[in-house]
């Protein structure tokens, strides 16, 4: 494969559109006789059913329908569940995991504020509303448990009384001999970190529009959703239709995250009305139910041990982790076991053990957001680092240094499976490299310099450090389509889905260096289900590699397809064929360069005579990943914190990071900013916050603080390469690591500003009244 | 998130809209620049049945100054008093940029603010800073509201429901003054967690007056009387300010939220207090 | 509830459209003039997906209703461009990768050309509080700032 494309900083192929104002999201999908849907969703956190009377809904101007379980009670199937354990998994630790059914519609107890009680269809979406108030429900107000810790105990109101705990998740596991490594420690940090319930927050909110074909019984339906073929199987089960007869069509998505990842009770219910009533119908959640009913996440306590000699080699480390899981466990291991996977992350440690509970309450579902359980185990493991190294005298860089696993210590393997069941072992990186080169980038050394001038003048900066391993790119596949059209231009489709990661340009740049034609030529859809058999969908840093490969893979085949034609076509031998810039000629000879429209055209029968070839130039692949790839990264923040009010500037951001192979650095940079915005939001801005009693308080864009361009700095990104062996095109994942290391690199800043004084943060969001609390603890 | 139905009047003046809300009293609600009653609407929070758009009503765009006196008529947008006030009245101006974002402020009206009374909004507490007037018309006539008895609660006025802000009075400082404004906010152009304005005039080595108001603090923005009264006749200096500062909140119940206890916000309250009285001092010393 | 005709030019040409007073400006943009780049992100005026220009200022699309608007002009995204040109913004947000999903970069450019067309050559400082009412969840607003510093270069230098 030359490598033409790949690599190169290509300007984005699918950004015109996008600057025109000429995308097409969900909501601009519009269909004749389009009727339009609303939800009643539950005030209460915790409540039974007792009633619902519609009577007064249905006679409203422009309603259609209003349903409610019993009236769609032939349809109603418990929602799917996500992250069955892998057998290598379930083979090395004993999950006690309990899941129960989640309705699309209520069926008699509603479990958090937002559960959807009833659905309303009218001629307008202004008109649906009006219906959806003028629902009479019965409520009885049911106990509510809020806090995870306290939801764990005995005694405590029951999310699902059928379980007898709310504990949906529990566990405990080890490598090494914890215990007796924090024996034999000269000092044991012990501290508890606390991970607010923190959310992806897609710009674009969720959306369906459905279309159902009576003629010959097809279900078409546009989702913005990543993962239209997991919709595909949801709706085969809902329906009773075979998968051909469901058509999933993810248009283009305004960002997901990971929210978009989920199952969702509109993915069924806006596809069943269109059936049940013949007409078109459409949804597009507004951003009050985007806050209380698409997926929560994070949200993480950690009691943390580790131990280490008096010159700073930490030894083991034990962990008591609880996980707020929302309502219901639809994402079963998946997060709790990410959380143990990545707490080691780059320190040389053998010793470990963690005793994790991963619990219900009353509040919306949890599933992963970019980062899915690392950023809250790295800002536990990073901030007792830290803590650790303040105890010791030792600089929070110099302990890094003293404790990273070394290059030539590669592949480190664990001893026990990563969350896809097989060996969790370390393929490539250079963990100290990255810390040097962050270091360096941020200009560690002269900041540390300068410090101790700044806090004489009153000015309290500090510098934080943290770092991440991380599995990327979990398989088992992804689906991957290519075919030629017959002037020989491209059309690529793959499973995965383009949520603004670029999809349409980095694979294009893929398929046109193995095919060895023009970029122009390439045209690549994602996420369409009738172009792709099967297909998994765009999460967990997964989609470069798995559709990258996959992808190269199928372009392979038709290379060998077109160089077989072209050799009849040529009258050559195939090895003495080459392609380059969309013609194939006899090597050596360019005067016999024919376009590849022509070998596609030449490979047509007529009248006169049969094809040179069989004009099949299409290939479909499904490239199989052996395990996950592990990126890595070092992050180091510099911040100012004002004194008297605890407000926390973030003055410099600097990530070194590896990814291992590029396609297109400029999108892979694009990446990592947004990665680390969202990173900060959580470090310093955000939280969904709930009272006591489940009651949601963030229910509006006031409230919930998403970073704007005035909250962030400039991010300095330095790229270090070190090709993954596990897959041809040497890549790893990269669409999460931004996220992964802002919490705990800007706390670990914050600790440092405020050193003198004594403060420790344990908890995100620094918000000010955290900060200023915080220090007045210390001084007090 | 669609607003509940309304009927919809767009009257051409005063008269008319003031009539209006005569006739339909409670069930209607005044749209000016509508960047909170809006999203109040869209999230049925408020649910008028008749909403009169007074942004059509004519004669209540005016800006003008005669020495100290600033009367802003009701519907100049807050964007447009901004540009006026950058080389005129800079506490103003700097006040104004805080005012949510550029598109906020494009729409949102002075009026509007003033008569929305959020305790955490910057043009309450100017108003009250600057010793201003309300100008409240109804169908009974029209009548002048001083700041100090305009703000009785959280997004509650001395206004009826029969009563149309047309007008607003400030008293601007007179030059050489100093002034001082910081905030406190989550974000830029989110409301204050907390926030203090001043304007002082220094005569003779001493400070002649000094106007301090609070916001976001409690449940109205209140002027701080007892850093006021503490600083009058005293000389400029930091021991002063730092002594008065303290006094910040007395008096003043402060109050919580998601963002911030109370004991924060009158931490907070002091600290930006001293701080806005030294910007004050400095400013003035350099105008003088 | 009574409707009423009124009349818009958008991007310079009238239009004229039937409104119920609750229907916002974004949602008659979108549905009845089919300019679908108005982009609805929260609909209580925080996100700045939906801003347009209304006589040249950013408002938000979101918080005026259609009905309020009869004879107004008004810029949105469509309007940018000239035929198959793209404007300077949007080339600069093109070739510095201002963009990702999308989403919110209708408003980022109207936002833009707001703030350059009052104060050509903006600092960081400027433009980070100018464009600080636009929420953008994938970029972390680093290319973005670039992007608006290389239009103002842009439009300046020709």
């Amino acid at each position: 494969m030359g490598a033409k494309y790949f690599g190169a900083a290509v300007r984005r192929r699918e950004d015109p559109r996008f600057l025109r104002g000429e995308g097409r999201f969900v909501d601009d999908v519009t269909l004749p006789g389009l009727l339009h849907a609303a939800f009643l969703r539950s005030p209460h956190a915790h409540a039974r059913v007792r009633s619902i009377d519609a009577t007064r809904a249905r006679g409203m101007p422009g309603v259609v329908a209003v349903f409610a379980h019993a009236d769609l009670g032939r349809w109603m199937k418990p929602l799917p569940v996500f992250g069955a354990t892998p057998p290598g998994l379930a083979a090395a630790v004993r999950f006690d995991v309990r899941h129960a059914a989640q309705w699309a519609l209520c069926k008699d107890v509603a479990r958090h504020v937002g559960e959807i009680a009833a659905m309303v269809v009218a001629d307008s979406r202004a008109r649906a509303e009006d219906a959806a108030e003028a629902i009479d429900v019965a409520w009885e107000p049911l106990p509510a448990v809020a806090d995870m810790v306290a939801a764990s105990e005995p005694g405590a109101a029951l999310v699902h009384p059928e379980w007898s705990t709310n504990v949906a998740v529990g566990f405990t596991h080890g490598i090494g001999d914890a215990e007796r490594a924090l024996a034999g420690a000269d000092v044991v940090l012990e501290e508890t970190f606390r991970i607010q319930r923190y959310v992806g927050m897609p710009l674009e909110t969720r959306g369906v529009v459905a279309l159902w074909d009576r003629r010959d019984g097809t279900l078409t339906t546009w989702n913005s959703t990543q993962v239209s073929h997991f919709v595909q199987q949801g709706l085969v089960g809902a329906l009773e239709l075979p998968p051909h007869k469901i058509r999933v069509i993810a248009p283009d998505l305004g960002g997901g995250f990971g929210t978009k990842a989920s199952g969702y009770p509109e993915d069924v219910l806006v596809p069943l009305a269109a059936r049940v009533l013949n007409r078109p119908v459409k949804w597009i959640e507004d951003r009050r139910e985007h806050m209380m009913a698409a997926a929560h996440a994070r949200h993480q306590t950690h009691t943390i041990r580790l131990g280490a000699r008096r010159d700073g080699t930490i030894l083991g480390l034990a962990d008591r982790i609880f996980l707020d899981l929302g309502a219901y466990n639809v994402w079963g291991i998946v997060l709790p076991y990410n959380t143990v996977a990545h707490l080691i992350g780059p320190y040389r440690i053998r010793d470990m053990k963690v005793d994790v509970k991963g619990v219900v309450t009353n509040k919306t579902p949890n599933a992963p957001y970019r980062g899915a359980g690392r950023p809250e185990t790295v800002f536990a493991m990073d901030r007792a680092v830290d803590c650790l190294a303040r105890r010791l005298g030792i600089d929070p860089a110099e302990i890094r240094r003293k404790n990273y696993i070394r290059p030539d210590e590669l592949p480190w393997d664990f001893g026990m499976p990563y969350r896809d069941g097989n060996p969790l072992v370390y393929d490539s990186g250079d963990f100290p490299a990255a810390l040097e080169a962050a270091l360096d980038a941020a200009g560690y050394d002269a900041f540390r310099r300068e410090q101790p001038t700044l806090r004489a003048r009153g000015v309290w900066r500090g510098i934080g450090i943290s770092g991440y391993v991380e599995g990327t790119a979990i398989g088992p596949f992804e689906g991957a389509h290519v075919k030629l059209d017959l002037t020989g231009r491209v059309q690529v489709a793959t499973g995965a889905v383009n949520s603004g990661q670029g999809h349409e340009t980095a694979f294009a740049q893929v398929a046109a260096d193995t095919l060895g034609v023009p970029l122009d030529w390439v045209t690549v859809t994602g996420g369409d289900t009738a172009a792709v058999p099967f297909g998994v969908g765009t999460f967990a840093s997964r989609s470069g590699v798995t559709a990258g490969n996959s992808i190269a893979d199928a372009a392979r085949e038709v290379r060998g397809k077109l160089v077989a034609a072209a050799a009849t076509l040529l009258e050559a031998a195939p090895d003495d064929v080459e392609i380059d810039d969309g013609k194939a000629f006899v090597r050596g000879a360019p005067g016999s360069a024919v376009d590849l429209g022509k070998v596609v055209q030449a490979s047509i029968p007529t009248f006169a005579k049969p094809g040179v070839a069989p004009p099949d130039f299409e290939a479909s692949a499904y490239h199989h990943v052996p395990t996950v790839t592990y990126a890595s990264a070092v992050h180091v923040a510099q911040v100012e914190v004002d004194r008297g009010t605890g407000y926390v500037r973030l003055l410099r951001y600097v990530v070194a990071h590896d990814c291992g192979k590029v396609i297109n650095p400029t999108i892979v940079e694009g990446q990592v900013h947004g990665g680390v915005a969202q990173g900060v939001g959580g470090a310093l801005f955000e939280e969904m916050a709930y009272d006591s009693e489940g009651q949601l308080l963030t229910g509006t864009l006031m409230d919930y603080l998403v970073p704007s361009a005035t909250d962030l700095p400039p991010i300095d990104t330095v790229h270090l390469e070190y090709p993954s062996p596990r897959n041809p095109l040497g890549m790893k994942g990269l669409g999460e690591g931004g996220a992964i290391s802002p919490p705990a690199a800007i706390a670990n800043a914050i600790d440092d500003a405020l050193s003198p004084l004594g403060v420790r943060i344990t908890e995100t969001p620094a918000s000010p009244a955290r900060v200023l609390a915080s220090i007045e603890t210390a001084r007090a | 998130m669609k607003p509940a139905p309304f009927e919809y009047f767009d009257p051409r003046t005063a008269d008319e809209a003031v009539a209006l809300l005569t006739t339909h009293g409670d069930d209607a609600k005044i749209l000016a620049g509508g960047q909170s009653l809006v999203p109040m609407l869209a999230l049925r929070l408020a649910r008028p049945t008749v909403v009169v758009d007074v942004n059509r009503v004519s004669g209540l765009d005016g800006i003008a100054q005669q020495g100290p006196a600033l009367a802003v008529g009701a519907l100049v947008r807050q964007r447009a008093l901004e540009r006026w006030a950058a080389e005129r009245v800079p506490l103003l101006a700097t006040a104004l940029g805080h005012v949510g974002h550029a598109p906020i402020r494009a729409r949102g009206t002075v009026g509007g603010s003033i008569a929305h009374a959020d305790p955490a909004s910057e043009l309450p507490a100017l108003l009250l800073c600057l010793d201003g007037v309300v100008v409240a018309r109804s169908a009974r006539g029209t009548r002048t509201i001083a700041a100090r008895d305009f703000f009785q609660g959280p997004l509650m006025t001395a206004l009826a429901a029969d009563e149309l802000v047309t007008e607003t009075r400030w008293t601007v400082p007179p030059a050489p003054a100093g002034w001082g404004f910081r905030e406190m906010a989550r974000r830029h152009g989110d409301f204050a967690l907390v926030g203090v304005a001043v304007a002082l005039t220094l005569g003779r080595g001493a400070i002649a007056e000094a106007r301090v108001a609070l916001f976001g603090a409690s449940a109205t923005p209140v002027r701080a009387d007892a850093v006021e009264r503490a600083l009058r006749g005293q000389p400029p200096t930091e021991a002063v300010i730092g002594d008065a500062a303290r006094l910040a909140t007395a008096g003043v119940d402060a109050v919580s939220d998601l963002h911030a206890p109370a004991s924060y916000r009158a931490s907070v309250a002091r600290t930006l207090t001293a701080r806005a009285l030294a910007d004050a001092v400095a400013r003035a010393k350099d105008a003088a | 509830m009574t409707s009423r005709t009124i009349r818009l030019d958008v991007n310079g040409v009238s239009r004229s459209v039937t409104v119920e007073p609750r229907r916002t400006l974004a949602d008659v943009l979108r549905e009845e003039l089919a300019l679908t780049g108005t982009h609805v992100g929260c609909e209580h005026g925080v996100c700045g997906a939906c801003t347009v220009l209304w006589n040249g200022e950013p408002v938000r699309a979101c918080l005026l209703f259609a009905i309020q608007l009869d004879g107004a002009s008004l810029t949105t995204v469509e309007g940018l461009a000239d035929g198959e040109r793209l404007h300077p913004i949007q080339e600069a947000f093109w070739a510095t990768h201002g963009l990702q999903c999308g989403f919110c970069t209708p408003g980022l450019l109207l936002t833009a050309k707001a703030l350059l067309d009052e104060n050509p050559n903006p600092d960081e400082t400027e433009i980070r509080e100018a464009i600080s009412g636009n929420l953008c969840r994938c970029t972390g607003y680093h290319f973005i700032v670039q992007a608006i510093r290389a239009a103002s270069r842009l439009r300046t230098s020709t």
